[in-house]
């Protein structure tokens, strides 16, 4: 914030998103007395040469920006700070996820304990994990070294041990680390940064192996008992690490850092301090989804936990290739409705890995990309489910009423049937032509159950209100609600056993000005009501053996809301969801479910 | 007049180009500044450390974990050799004593008391920098590298597979457009540098492989084939690492793709010289293009340093359409209209009309335009 104004006399904000792709500039205003959203500019990120600065890219956005206002933003390379009449800002901030991000090891005694806290540090700061280092990882102690040694992380992340617990694992962990004498990715003569979060009786062990060849750093223990879970000090200082190493490092970064009212946030960790928000304000369970050009986070809040996971190499650019790797071409054929072949699709996918910054121009290009999307995002999805689960390790004292109750240490947090909220970020989703087509593929790949609202962030602006609410909370809470969540309506979807020809959901919604919509769904069938973001009054009554949320056969009277897509109601099969696999069938069913749902304009011929 | 700013790769007839030649850790320069330096020079050399064996001592002689340094009969960082024995415990009375012995030729790199483990250092594996290019070294990296100066005609291309290489050029196609096919390949063709123009298949790659050819520069290439010569999938493009003996330089994607016509003409007018070749691409922070150098004689000491920073596409700018349905197509930018215009896909972009060689013009968004930056 410049310098003597008052949080309650900002009135123009400007705020920044390097992504690895784009730059995304966003300007917001005090109109009438709120904060409002004004314009948005955006220009290619200039972390690559021929440029190497990303405050090139940055200008370039403000730039957009200042021809889109006609506000006087910039005066030279400088922002214009404060707010004199109608020029400047009072507050400037940025976030970050351009450079390939912040890339972490992590270590711990176990994998799926200590080593999994450590994980789960890392990845609430904003890094992407390169690998987790265990002493039951199964791999010997050369490989071990070696793969520290190939990988040249930004900075090591060590825990280990409870308090007062066996120090020799740990040490073992040390004593790796220091026969790799691991170098950073980036600068070259400068020490690795480690972070000792672990047993703190071993940290006079681990000082002496590590001081010398490490920029060793000691915080509070990740796990100081097998209940507790201490993952704010490994984090702050992970965020501290990030700017003085890997941002400093960066190309351009020591010039942009002076430039911002609050530290650069690494991307992930802004979208993930704005979903955590939602969640409070409104108390209810939250699925986030930001797709990038790199990485593919997805953020959840069930059981008032809040779980990140950053699928480092499942992107829509940079990674495109490594979704249809790890998807297989058949599961990104399966969403294309034409035929299509195999050779062309992988070039195209393969093209686009190459060229990142390009947009499909023709309407099979656009159809092949968010098909390849819907592979991201529920390749994404599934590691998510994986890891947001309870602490592992933790004694439970059980009663007898327990003996029915299912959950145990390490199952899933991740209850789709339970989630109120499922929303989307990131350009294929932010961006779609149609928000029919956002809607689809997030319900499409996260495969929603019972009743959840859908939104999406309207032009791709969570980073930057993730960080604004660190500096001013009642802007970025004012700006979300007006301007940046797109509600597109709640996704209807009965799960239970699928069989040809029968009723799955019969429904009576209530659409107002006395008009109700009522009828039957039927097994493998999608429906569309167009009705605007407003409540509803609605009956839903699951067919034998369904279940739409309230338990199977269980019916409900209950309030929906609609968007600018409007109620899908989803026929199609939930666990499993199966699509045809004879071409033919399958093409049918998709540009079925495609007409109904209005996404994709008609193809001539359709029927 | 309009203008905006779009990545483009390079097609340089004369130029001056500085290489940085760095070690991947901390060594030793051989060269000064002002030394004339040949492709294959030694330029910086070090040391990287060896492999690691970790022995679990307290486990092996049956003693506690604290006991084992004083168990050790050589000192740290001393000479070991394979069957040697390094450690022997005191035994029960002097009796019942237990031994380790070396299980490699190195050092003694580290002896724990906590964890009871021996670590033991292979011999330190020597690495070496050549100097890539002809040229005059400019500046001395202490103990990194040197960065080299020298005049060049420099062709960037998309994506490379494989390191570094080097050979004479021996263009193997009549033009842009046709296919670098098998039965054009020979033993003639061995430490050369082949050009093709659109495609080569997987099969005569291979065949160039089996040739021993330094490199292939081609048009288009299958990324289905790419997998298949590496045996995995290239997840992401970052490349350069490959053990593939023949690299590869694409000019202009995946997929059957005329080579851009100056690229052609440029490679044509040094058929039979020398060039560096290097594989290795990184389209992500800190970008990494592939590129065929083709260092000028020495007669030519002048070249035009080239302010990439500074080009921007405008109207008249040569450019390559990188998307479906034009990919690949090089025309002239005839206009750059400043309103939005919604595409066939819906997309509402900013876009350029593109007059083409045939003298078609068409509308394509700004963001599928790539610049060719030729002098």
């Amino acid at each position: 914030m410049a310098k003597g104004i008052d949080p309650n006399d900002v009135k123009v904000i400007l705020a920044t998103d390097c992504g690895s792709t784009t730059t995304k500039a966003i300007l917001i205003q005090m109109v009438d007395g709120i904060y409002r959203l004004t314009h948005r500019g955006e220009a290619p990120t200039t972390v690559e040469a021929p440029f190497e600065d990303v405050t090139k890219g940055v200008l370039n956005s403000i730039t957009e920006l200042e021809e889109l206002s006609g506000r006087k933003l910039l005066k030279g390379d400088k922002i214009i700070t404060p707010v004199n009449s109608d020029t400047g800002v009072d507050i400037y901030i940025s976030t970050s996820s351009a450079g390939g991000g912040l890339q972490m090891m992590v270590g711990g005694v176990v994998k799926n304990m200590t080593g999994e806290s450590a994980q789960r540090a890392a990845l609430g700061a904003g890094a992407i994990v390169m690998d987790v280092l265990a002493s039951n990882d199964g791999r010997l102690y050369h490989e071990k070294v070696r793969r520290i040694r190939q990988l040249r992380p930004d900075m090591i992340l060590l825990s280990g041990g409870i308090d007062g617990g066996t120090v020799s694992h740990v040490v073992e962990l040390a004593e790796i680390l220091e026969a790799a004498n691991p170098k950073p990715r980036l600068g070259i003569g400068y020490k690795l940064p480690v972070i000792y979060a672990g047993n703190k009786n071993a940290r006079q062990a681990i000082t002496e192996r590590l001081k010398s060849k490490t920029d060793l750093t000691i915080v509070d223990n990740i796990r100081p008992t097998l209940e507790i879970e201490n993952l704010k000090p490994s984090r702050d200082r992970i965020h501290d690490l990030f700017m003085e190493h890997v941002m400093a490092q960066a190309p351009g970064y020591k010039k942009l850092m002076t430039w911002t009212d609050a530290p650069i946030m690494p991307t992930p960790g802004a979208v993930g301090e704005i979903i955590q928000k939602i969640a409070a304000v409104e108390n209810i369970t939250v699925v986030g989804v930001d797709i990038g050009g790199a990485t593919t986070d997805v953020f959840s809040v069930f059981q008032n936990q809040f779980n990140r996971t950053v699928s480092a190499n499942l992107g829509m650019s940079y990674s495109i290739c490594n979704v249809l790797a790890e998807s297989g071409v058949p599961n990104v054929l399966r969403w294309v409705p034409f035929h299509t072949d195999e050779e062309d699709l992988t070039n195209r996918i393969a093209n686009k890995m190459i060229r990142p910054t390009t947009i499909p121009q023709d309407m099979d290009d656009l159809k092949m990309e968010q098909a390849i999307a819907r592979e991201a995002l529920r390749l994404s999805f599934i590691q998510h489910k994986e890891f947001a689960v309870h602490l592992k390790g933790v004694q439970k004292e059980r009663t007898i009423s327990d003996a029915f109750d299912q959950s145990s240490s390490g199952e899933t947090l991740v209850d789709l049937i339970e989630l109120n909220l499922l929303v989307g970020s990131g350009g294929v989703l932010s961006h779609a032509p149609r928000r029919h087509q956002a809607a689809r593929m997030l319900v499409d790949a996260f495969l929603p159950e019972g009743v959840t609202q859908l939104a999406v962030d309207s032009i791709f602006m969570m980073p930057q209100l993730g960080v604004l609410s660190t500096v001013h909370e009642k802007a970025a809470l004012e700006v979300f609600n007006k301007d940046c969540l797109i509600h597109l309506g709640t996704c209807l979807a009965p799960v239970g056993p699928q069989k040809t020809g029968k009723v799955v959901l019969s429904y009576e919604i209530d659409l107002g000005d006395r008009k109700i919509e009522k009828g039957d769904l039927m097994a493998g069938e999608m429906k569309l009501i167009p009705v605007e973001f407003k409540p509803c009054n609605a009956k839903l009554t699951p067919g034998k053996n369904m279940d739409i949320g309230w338990g199977r056969n269980e019916a409900r009277n209950t309030t929906i809301t609609g968007g600018v897509v409007g109620i899908l109601l989803d026929g199609r099969g939930r666990r499993p969801f199966i699509l045809p696999e004879n071409h033919t069938e399958r093409i049918a069913k998709l540009l079925e479910w495609s007409t109904v749902s209005n996404e994709y304009p008609r193809v001539e011929g359709q029927v | 007049m309009s203008r905006t700013y779009t990545p483009g790769l390079k097609v340089l007839h004369h130029s001056t180009v500085k290489k940085i030649r760095q070690l991947p850790l901390k060594g030793k320069v051989h060269l000064k500044v002002g030394d004339r330096v040949e492709p294959g020079w030694v330029v910086a050399s070090t040391n990287i450390p060896g492999n690691v064996h970790m022995v679990n001592a307290a486990i092996q002689m049956n003693v506690e974990p604290e006991a084992v340094p004083e168990c050790l009969l050589v000192k740290l960082d001393e000479t070991i050799t394979k069957g040697q024995v390094i450690a022997r415990s005191k035994g029960f009375f002097g009796l019942f004593k237990s031994q380790i012995k070396s299980t490699i030729d190195g050092t003694l790199g580290n002896v724990s008391g906590v964890t009871g483990q021996i670590i033991l250092n292979e011999a330190p594996i020597p690495i070496e920098v050549d100097a890539y290019t002809s040229g005059i070294v400019i500046e001395v990296i202490k103990e990194e590298g040197v960065i080299i100066e020298t005049v060049a005609a420099i062709i960037q291309g998309i994506l490379g597979i494989g390191g570094e290489s080097r050979g004479n050029i021996e263009i193997l196609t009549k033009n842009p457009n046709d296919e670098l096919t098998e039965d054009l390949i020979n033993d003639t063709h061995a430490g050369k540098i082949i050009i093709g123009g659109s495609f080569i298949s997987l099969r005569a790659y291979q065949k160039a492989i089996n040739k021993k050819v330094a490199a292939v520069v081609i048009g288009g290439f299958n990324y289905s084939d790419i997998t298949e010569l590496l045996g995995y999938s290239l997840g992401v493009a970052i490349t350069g690492s490959e053990d593939i003996g023949t690299s590869l330089v694409i000019t202009e994607g995946f997929g059957k793709i005329s080579m851009a016509h100056r690229t052609f003409s440029l490679l044509k007018e040094y058929n039979g010289h020398f060039a560096a070749i290097n594989g290795a691409t990184q389209i992500r922070a800190g970008v990494i293009r592939p590129e065929v150098l083709i260092p000028l004689p020495e007669t030519i000491r002048t070249g035009i340093e080239f302010d990439e920073a500074g080009v921007a596409t405008a109207e008249g700018s040569i450019v390559r359409v990188i998307r479906a349905p034009y990919f690949g197509r090089v025309g002239k930018v005839k206009s750059l209209p400043p309103k939005l215009v919604k595409m066939e896909s819906e997309t509402l972009v900013r876009i350029a009309e593109i007059e083409f060689e045939d003298g078609t013009v068409k509308t394509i968004p700004r963001a599928n335009l790539e610049m060719i930056l030729t002098d």
